[in-house]
This record gives structure tokens, sequence and C-alpha cells, in this order.
């Protein structure tokens, strides 16, 4: 094998990404785009789908000469319709439920509230007798909503218990402290999809190969190389870099976009690196499909037409919309290997699996299988009948 | 008894065969004692329907221009494409440059540029990365493959385009690329089909000078062309094929005298009493 042959070929495959439009679309901005309005609607952008927010308190004045006004608080808390509270006894169970995403918000009433609230009704005007305090208030980071819309609603609430509903701007004793972020996996349906959005990305190869290689084949150009000393193997492997090295472009697209809306899953170094191989692996499945598109189609034309055969099922059996379909559908999706990389993503990103867990490798090898027998039957397909 | 039967069958057949090479290797070997580049044994070509190559035989010596003649249809893209190795013939044989093309297609592909007929072009990529592309693939060494580069475009006059997108060059500059990609690499043996068509008189000038002087570095050319003054000017021999049979062989200058006519065009007229191409 001639590396000197091999790059140039690679080189000439990634310029025709970038500078044909089309092509540009279908690797870049589909994906892109497609993450964005997943998000939207299912959202990963927008928060929780109910519109009210969960709530822990965790009151430290449960007794005492005051505690009648940290009582009056949650009280008024409990009456806002958007919020739905609930007591805590300890700060850690109920962090530990906020990282969880089970609860948007955490509330820490400091034990002094009370004596806080009395000091200042005891000398309003006179600043320098208050007891001053904070109230400890922890956002899900993850929920754009929760850290927009939690903290005025509990200033205004917290305004109510002190002054009475008359609403005036006076300066108080008690500081809301400024909300510390927690990163916490809030799920939302879009963490359900997200695997298989980044095996979905990469399912459309399937029609940029066969549209490039029809077209290079009705121009010519496939037997003008045909005319030099590459070889086969040299021409497919150059294939097979630059549609991997498109496939990785794309899921770490579709990632940063997913991530940008707010998706984080529990991952480490090695899970991800695996889930890029999973993937790459896949795009070879997909430029064999792509191979045995071109073999059959007469056309560049034709050949986006039966790219569909191959894209369709893939697309709407095997990746995120398969949950939302019949049983029967269901066990036709498990022929399809997007299916598969679906899994094993779902299981890395979603049930944080670790990367030596048999489903994982279960996935992997089925993959790994499917694909090969995908590009040896499209090399050989294309070979024998693609070529001219 | 089946066998001897049919080991008589191909004895004759194999008398027939060496009759009509014989007589052309003959006129050759009396013009100049050199090494043979190309041989073409006996070649046959069928598609379902039509027979594009029919029993043709031919010779062509190292570091001669070889024009092939003929109307549309003739056979002449038919014959490059098997020379090269894209095409298998039904029957018969080619050799170039000293291996059989069937069976050791990488050997040939190393000595020879081919030229296709068709403009084949990425339309995505410049001129020069064309032109570099396609060197590369010959892997030359990045030192030539500046130089030559450098130079072809320079010849061709493509110098100032050559950083522009294929797509927006006009048809004349596409024919242009697609020469200089054939030839980029230096290669011993070029096919050329039809290099010059659909080329303005300037740029059919520039692409004769450049293949005069293929000639003087010694490199073994087969050219196709409708052109008969090109093949007057440029080739050292023409063979005339019609229906995929050579119907005439030799110098321009032999066959005119041979046939008493002005020019080659007449002397198609007269072997079969139609042009070679119809007047539009
Ligand atoms: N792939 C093919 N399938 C079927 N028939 C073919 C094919 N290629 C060529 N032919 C036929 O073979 C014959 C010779 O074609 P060829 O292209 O070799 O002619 P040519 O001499 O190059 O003509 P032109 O001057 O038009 O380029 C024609 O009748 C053509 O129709
Ligand atoms: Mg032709």
């Amino acid at each position: 094998m001639n590396f000197q042959r091999v790059s140039s070929l690679v080189r000439k495959d990634l310029k025709k990404m970038i500078r044909q439009p089309a092509t540009l679309f279908l690797i870049v901005l589909f994906p892109v785009m497609l993450t964005l309005a997943f998000g939207a609607s299912f959202g990963a952008i927008g928060g929780t789908q109910s519109a009210t927010y969960q709530i822990a308190v965790v009151n430290m004045e449960s007794s005492g000469p005051y505690q009648q006004w940290s009582q009056h608080f949650v009280e008024n808390l409990t009456h806002i319709e958007l919020l739905n509270i609930q007591a805590f006894s300890d700060n850690e169970t109920a962090q530990a439920d906020l990282i969880q995403g089970k609860i948007q918000a955490v509330l820490v009433i400091p034990g002094n509230f009370g004596q806080s609230c009395d000091s200042f009704w005891t000398a309003p005007t006179n600043p320098s007798l208050w007891v001053n305090t904070t109230l400890q208030l922890h956002l899900d980071s993850g929920s754009m909503f929760a850290t927009q819309a939690i903290p005025p609603i509990i200033q205004q609430v917290l305004t109510a218990t002190l002054y009475g509903t008359q609403p005036i701007s006076i300066p108080t004793p008690i500081q809301i402290g400024s909300p510390s972020l927690i990163q916490a996996s809030k799920t939302t349906m879009f963490d359900y999809m997200a695997p298989g959005i980044f095996a979905y990305a990469t399912i459309f190869l399937t029609m940029t190969v066969a549209q490039s290689f029809t077209e290079d084949r009705e121009k010519g150009l496939l037997r003008r190389i045909n005319t030099t000393p590459t070889t086969p193997t040299e021409f497919m492997i150059s294939q097979a870099i630059s549609n991997m090295a498109a496939a990785l472009i794309q899921v770490a697209l579709v990632f940063a976009m997913a991530y940008l809306v707010g998706y984080r899953p529990y991952i480490d170094v090695v899970s991800f690196t695996l889930a890029f191989i999973i993937v790459s692996i896949f795009a070879l499945c997909n430029v064999g499909f792509g191979l045995i598109t071109a073999a059959i189609a007469k056309s560049s034309g034709a050949a986006t037409g039966i790219s569909f055969i191959f894209i369709m099922p893939q697309m709407f059996l095997g990746t995120f919309v398969g949950a939302a379909l019949s049983p029967s559908a269901q066990v036709a999706g498990k022929f399809m290997p997007s299916y598969y990389v679906t899994d094993a993503l779902t299981s890395l990103f979603l049930r944080g699996a670790p990367v030596s867990s048999p489903t994982i490798l279960l996935d992997l090898s089925v993959v790994t299988i499917i694909s090969g027998i995908s590009l040896l039957l499209g090399i050989l397909l294309f070979r024998k009948y693609g070529k001219t | 008894m089946k066998s001897p039967g049919s080991l008589i069958c191909s004895w004759e057949i194999g008398i027939f065969k060496q009759v009509i090479p014989l007589s052309t290797t003959l006129t050759v070997s009396m013009m100049s004692p050199k090494e043979v580049a190309i041989t073409i044994n006996n070649l046959t070509k069928r598609f379902e329907d039509v027979t594009a190559v029919d029993g043709l035989s031919l010779e062509v010596e190292k570091g001669e221009l070889f024009g092939l003649l003929g109307p549309n249809g003739a056979g002449k893209t038919t014959t490059i494409n098997i020379l090269c190795g894209l095409l298998k013939p039904t029957s018969g044989s080619v050799n170039v440059g000293g291996y059989d093309v069937q069976k050791r297609p990488d050997k040939v592909k190393e000595m020879i540029g081919v030229c296709p007929q068709d403009t084949a072009v990425f339309s995505y990529l410049t001129g020069r990365e064309n032109v570099e592309l396609f060197a590369n693939l010959h892997a030359m060494p990045r030192e030539k493959l500046k130089k030559n580069t450098e130079d072809l475009l320079k010849k061709l006059g493509l110098l100032e385009e050559a950083n522009r997108h294929v797509r927006k060059y006009s048809g004349g500059m596409r024919r242009r690329t697609n020469l200089i990609m054939a030839l980029v690499h230096d290669p011993e043996i070029a096919f050329l089909d039809e290099p010059t068509v659909a080329m303005d008189v300037q740029s059919r000038h520039a692409v004769w000078d450049f293949i005069k002087e293929l000639k003087k570095q010694n490199k073994t050319v087969i050219l196709t062309t409708h052109y008969m003054e090109e093949a007057e000017e440029l080739c050292d021999r023409v063979g005339i094929i019609d229906h995929g049979k050579l119907i005439a062989l030799g110098a321009p200058e032999q066959l005119k005298s041979k046939f008493r006519t002005k020019n080659l065009e007449e002397v198609f007229i007269q072997l079969t009493g139609r042009k070679i191409r119809e007047e539009l």
C-alpha cells in the first residue's frame, strides 16, 4: 500500500465534503439542526415538561423561639403553584436528589432565620442592630428554566413573608446567597434520545457515499483513477478513512450541540472513546451500504432514492424512534445495526455502564460484524456491477 | 475421438492468425529496426450486439507517434480502453511496454498516461489540485511533482487559472487540464484519445507543440483524432480503422502517394466510398 496515494485521495475527499454545499449540508448542518430540533421539542432546552418545579426545603430552624417565621415562609412557598415543596430533614439527602435530577432546587433555611426576621421588626430603621443571615439556594444548572425562574420566585416569597403582602422596596437583613449551581443530570426525554441521535448522525453517510461513487462513475473519474497504479485496496482504504473522519466530525458536532442545550451524560474518557469507536465502526457499515447502493443504482439520481432503502429502516427502527414503536416493529429493529449502536451508547451515557460490561461488548461485536459484512459485500458488489 | 479433431482445427486458426500481422511487421521493420512498445495481436472486442474491434493487429515502436484514425464508432476508444486495461478483450491479446495487459496490469499502469476522450476532472478541485492528485497517484517525488505541474500548466497556458475550481473553467480549459493530468508523471507510453477536440486554434497548436516535444523525449504515443491535418502534422504513422478493422496502415506521406491523393481524408474515401465524417 502506498501512503502517498491514499493520503492524496483522502485529501481530495475531504475537500469535496467542504467545498460542495450539498455534501456539507448533509454532513454538517443536518446533524446539527437535528440535534437542536430534538433538543427543543423534547426537553433539553426548556427544562422539565411539567410546569412545576420540585424544590427541597431543608429547614434548620425547626425549633426555638422564632420558629414561626420559617414555618410561615415555607407555608408561603407551598402556596406558589409553580413550586412543589418537599421538606427534607438534612441537606445531604436533598443534594443527592438534586444531582440525580429528581428535584430542581434545594433551599436551605438557616438556623437564625426567625431571629433575623425578628431583629428587623424590632428596629426596622436601624440596620446596625439587625442579625444578618443567608438563605442557601442550590439549583440544577442543566435546566435553563430552573436557573432562571426559581431565584426570583423565592425572592418574592421571602419579601412577602417579611413585610406582608404590600409590595415595598426597603433594605432587609436577609439575602439569598448567590445561587450555587449544581451539575445535576436531570433525565429528560432528550437524554433518552441523545444516543439515538448520535447513531442517527452518521446514517446519511449511506447517501453521501452512494452519490459520490455514482457521480464519480458517471464522470469517468473512477475509470480514470483505474488507469493509474492505484490499487482497489488503496482506493477503498482512502474512502474508509475519509468517511470515518466525516463520521467523527458529525458525532463531535452533534455532541457539542447536545452539550450546548444542556445534555450532560455520566461519562468518563474511556466510555467516551469507546462511544466514538462504536460510531466510527458504524460509519463503515454505512459506507458499505453506500457502496451496495452505488452498485445497484444506474445513476446518481437513482442512488439517492435507493439509499433510503437503507436509511429509513435504520432511522425508524434502530434509533431513538424505536422505543415508541409497536412490539413487532421493535423486533424488526433488532435487525438494524443502528439499534446496537443506540443500545451501546444508551448503556454508556444513560445507564453509566462500564465499557467492559457484557451488553456493551455484545453490542460492539454485533456492530463490528455487521459493518464488516456490509463493507465487504459493498466492495464486492461494486467491483462486480458498479464500475461501469 | 474428439480431441484430435479440435487440435487440427486450432492449427488452422493458428496459421490463419499469423498471416495478417506478418505483413504489417514487415513494413514496420523495413522503416526502422527499433524496439516494440505496443503489440496488438488479433484483437476482437464484442459488446452485446456490436463488434467494436474486429481482429485488429498492430505494432507500435518505442518513440513512435502513432495515429489511430477512423469515423465515429470505428473502435478507437475501445482499442485504447483495452490497451490501458479498462476493458477485457473478447479474444486476442495486447502487450504494452513488454507486459501482457491482462496478466500484469499493475506493471502497465506504472508506464502509461491516459487522456480520456470524455473529460474526466474533479470539478470541486482546482486545476492544480487535479494535476497534483494524479501525480500523487503515480507516487511522484514531491519536488518533481511540483516542477512538472508548474511546467505543464505553463506550457498549456493554464498557470493563471490554476488556482480556480475546475467547475468554473471553460470547456477548452477543462480539456487542457484533462490532458495535463494524463502526462504530469512523465509516462513512457501515452494514450491520447482525441486530445484536441473542442479546443480553439491557439490551444490546439499549443497541444501540438507539446505533443511534438513528447516525441523528442522518445515517448511512445498513440493518438486518436478526427482531424486529418492533426494526424498529418504529428504522426509518424497512422492506422485507419473502420468497423473495428484496420483498413490502411503507414506513414501519412506513404499512404497519400500509394493512393495518389492530396490528403488522408481522400484515402479513407477511396477505401470505403464514404467520408470519414459526414458534413454537418
Ligand atoms: N460499453 C459499451 N457497450 C456497448 N457498446 C459499446 C460500448 N462501448 C462502445 N460500444 C460500441 O462500440 C463501437 C465502437 O465504439 P468506440 O467508442 O470505440 O468508437 P470510437 O472510434 O472511439 O468513436 P468516436 O470517434 O465517436 O469516439 C460503437 O458502435 C459503440 O456503440
Ligand atoms: Mg472514441
